[in-house]
């Protein structure tokens, strides 16, 4: 008995509680909740709110017109006027960098938005339905695969011709093969749960069965790759861009203001490299922080 | 069609006389795999009337459950194919209405419920949604509202206390005997003429199996739903059907009244299951008596009774001949070739393991 009692520590009830989440009641609690348990993820989380408030309320917040030149600002380190300096035709570089995050988050989320969906439909039509279809799609996606992102979006932008719509559709054809083989390989292992061969019972057709059925269960895979793709997409963006082969003059992107600078300025005016480069390693460390929170959450074989 | 079930019959005792609902002719369920045949379900024939309960009772794999999913056609093709025979509803052969019709049958007047309540319903979807599913389907004339309304109601049916508020939950909330109530108020949400329920109790807790069997009964004597019991636990059919067919190698061995079946059984392999039965009356500390050796593999079956490499009856004709299926009482088949001298002997010889 007396081991026993050693053995018992004392037990703060509401400290046990708190710490598995029993007072945790609405979702903003509840957020909370997992905030504190994923402090990186909160980081990320935040880096990322900031980034799409200043996409949001760009006007509000950039003190020049981005496009507009203005000869006798050319070159001008920060201060002043021109918080952040201003490029060699005088546009002010806070300004562009403000509006740039317009840019990358139109292209990350959509981009990202348009792979996903489409891999989903190609992943769920593979798996379900199998067959020659399967063969015939995983074939084409092992030859996808086996290109690197930016050589296949390379591609894609130099036979499309830079524009926005072409960049976007450059960059999400390549997250096409992930995001159905993820999908495919959940379909193949829920297709065979009994609530599918219920569903059947109860009469419903196939296309019915896959989409309310098998689809919702094979996203939450998904939704950790779809987070982490969006980082992945906005550098890739970046990196068309600085290549000449993403968004054209005279909108601004992080990635051509970058390439724009590079060579000629880096040494006479270095903050036109510093700070669109800082913009871009922001944004990414963000989505990543967060893209591994969201995979720390949703999926439990990640958990320790 | 649909208001007509529910009146036509909750009024009907569940008599004898009461017209087949559904009828199974010579079903031949096969499926053509590399090591050969399997005759998975052979020349399997049963009907039954309005309100009526009949077990279909077998070891594992010898063809209750493919029965079950010939009847509602969708037995896996490939590899399995329905190679004969008829299944009636209310005069309607099913095996030869196309695919569309055959899914407003499913569902809506042969219902089922499988054995697994934690994976026969979907995680992701709520237990209200998921029985508004199947009236969305086939009782189109509803509105979203009364839909909404009827879930709740069947909820209330099988006894789930907080209808409104369960309906709203997911299955992970739920204990597995509530599930397996959720899944009951599914399959009758659409008034169904007949329920297969595949092994309803056998993964629950027993004193979950009790309540579940007699919620199926209860229901079945208001709605006046036929109810298929598939199961291998020949207490469950004592206490629950009215017919039993006694199911090995994918044909039918016996069938008969529930109590003549309990009082004679008049094949070895049903005395074989009854004797696998703890009895609590019973002072005799002796082991259960267990059929020896194994179901023979289905695309390998004997030239004779499947039965006979497993039975202490067997003699060499039962190991050379098929025995014939046929009447030894009223009401009473037996395919043995020593039904006679076990209809005879009150005490039959001993099985292997008695005594």
């Amino acid at each position: 008995m007396a081991t026993m009692r050693t053995l018992v520590q004392p037990v703060d009830h509401a400290v046990e509680l708190s710490r598995a989440g029993a007072n945790v009641t609405g979702s903003g609690s509840a957020l909370l909740h997992l905030a504190g348990r994923h402090p990186l993820g909160l980081i990320g989380l935040v880096i990322v709110v900031v980034f799409v408030l200043v996409a949001a309320f760009a006007p509000l917040l950039a003190t020049h017109d981005p496009l507009a030149t203005n000869a006798a600002t050319s070159l001008a380190a920060p201060g002043g006027q021109h918080m952040l300096g201003a490029d060699f035709m005088g546009r002010d570089l806070w300004s562009r960098i403000i509006y740039g995050a317009r840019i990358s988050l139109a292209v990350g989320i959509a981009s990202t938005v348009v792979g996903c969906v489409i891999g989903a439909a190609v992943g769920l039509v593979s798996g379900y339905w199998g067959g020659w279809v399967d063969l015939v799609v995983q074939r084409v996606n092992d030859v996808l695969q086996a290109l690197p992102l930016l050589v296949l979006a390379l591609v894609m932008a130099a036979s499309l011709g830079p524009s926005l719509t072409n960049t976007i559709i450059a960059i999400s054809i390549p997250v096409v093969p992930h995001v159905a083989r993820v999908i495919r390989a959940s379909t193949l292992s829920v297709r065979e749960m009994p609530f599918v061969e219920a569903a059947r019972a109860e009469g419903m057709g196939e296309l019915q069965i896959a989409l309310r059925h098998v689809l919702p269960n094979t996203l939450a895979p998904v939704i950790v790759l779809a987070t982490a793709q969006l980082g992945s997409a906005i550098l890739t963006e970046a990196s068309l861009s600085f290549l000449g082969l993403g968004i054209p003059e005279p909108y601004p992107s992080w990635g051509r203001m970058l390439s724009e600078s590079a060579a000629e300025y880096v040494r006479t005016a270095p903050w036109l490299v510093i700070f669109p480069g800082l913009a871009i390693s922001l944004v990414i460390f963000g989505t990543n922080l967060l893209g591994d929170a969201v995979r720390d959450v949703l999926d439990p074989r990640e958990r320790s | 069609m649909p208001g007509e079930t529910a009146t036509l019959a909750a009024t009907e005792p569940a008599a004898k006389a009461a017209p087949a609902v559904l009828e199974v002719e010579g079903l031949k369920t096969w499926f053509f795999t590399r090591g050969g045949i399997v005759r998975a379900v052979d020349d399997v024939s049963f009907s039954l009337s309005e309100g009526e309960t009949l077990a279909i009772v077998g070891e594992s794999g010898c063809g209750k459950s493919i029965t079950a999913l010939s009847i509602l056609g969708l037995v896996p093709s490939p590899p399995g194919r329905i190679v004969g025979g008829a299944v009636r509803l209310r005069g309607t052969d099913l095996l030869r209405v196309d695919e569309e019709a055959m899914r407003r049958v499913r569902g809506n007047e042969i219902s089922m419920i499988f054995q697994e309540p934690m994976t026969s319903l979907n995680p992701v979807l709520t237990i209200g949604a998921q029985i508004e599913e199947a009236l969305t389907l086939h009782q189109t004339a509803l509105s979203r509202a009364e839909v909404r309304a009827r879930a709740v109601e069947m909820l209330q049916l099988v006894r789930i206390p907080e209808p409104e508020r369960r309906a709203k939950e997911y299955p992970h909330q739920l204990s597995g005997g509530m599930r397996q109530r959720a899944m009951i108020a599914m399959a009758l949400s659409c008034n169904p003429r007949v329920l297969i329920a595949d092994e309803p109790t056998t993964a629950l807790d027993v004193t979950i199996q009790a309540q579940i069997l007699e919620l199926i009964l209860d229901l079945q004597r208001r709605l006046g739903t036929a109810v298929i019991l598939i199961t291998h636990d020949l207490g469950v059919v004592a206490e629950t059907a009215q017919r039993v067919i006694v199911m090995y190698a994918g044909r039918k061995v016996e069938e008969a009244e529930v109590f003549a079946l309990f009082e004679q059984p008049l094949h070895p392999y049903t005395r074989g299951l009854m004797g696998s039965i703890p009895h609590l009356v019973d002072e005799t500390t002796e082991r259960l008596a267990e059929i020896p050796g194994m179901v023979p593999a289905l695309n390998a079956l004997p030239p004779g009774c499947a039965f006979a490499p497993r039975c202490t009856m067997a003699t060499d004709r039962c190991r050379a001949e098929m025995p014939p299926y046929r009447e030894w009482q009223a009401g009473h088949f037996s395919a043995c070739w020593h039904a006679e001298a076990l209809m005879t002997g009150r005490s039959p010889p001993p099985l292997a393991g008695e005594g």
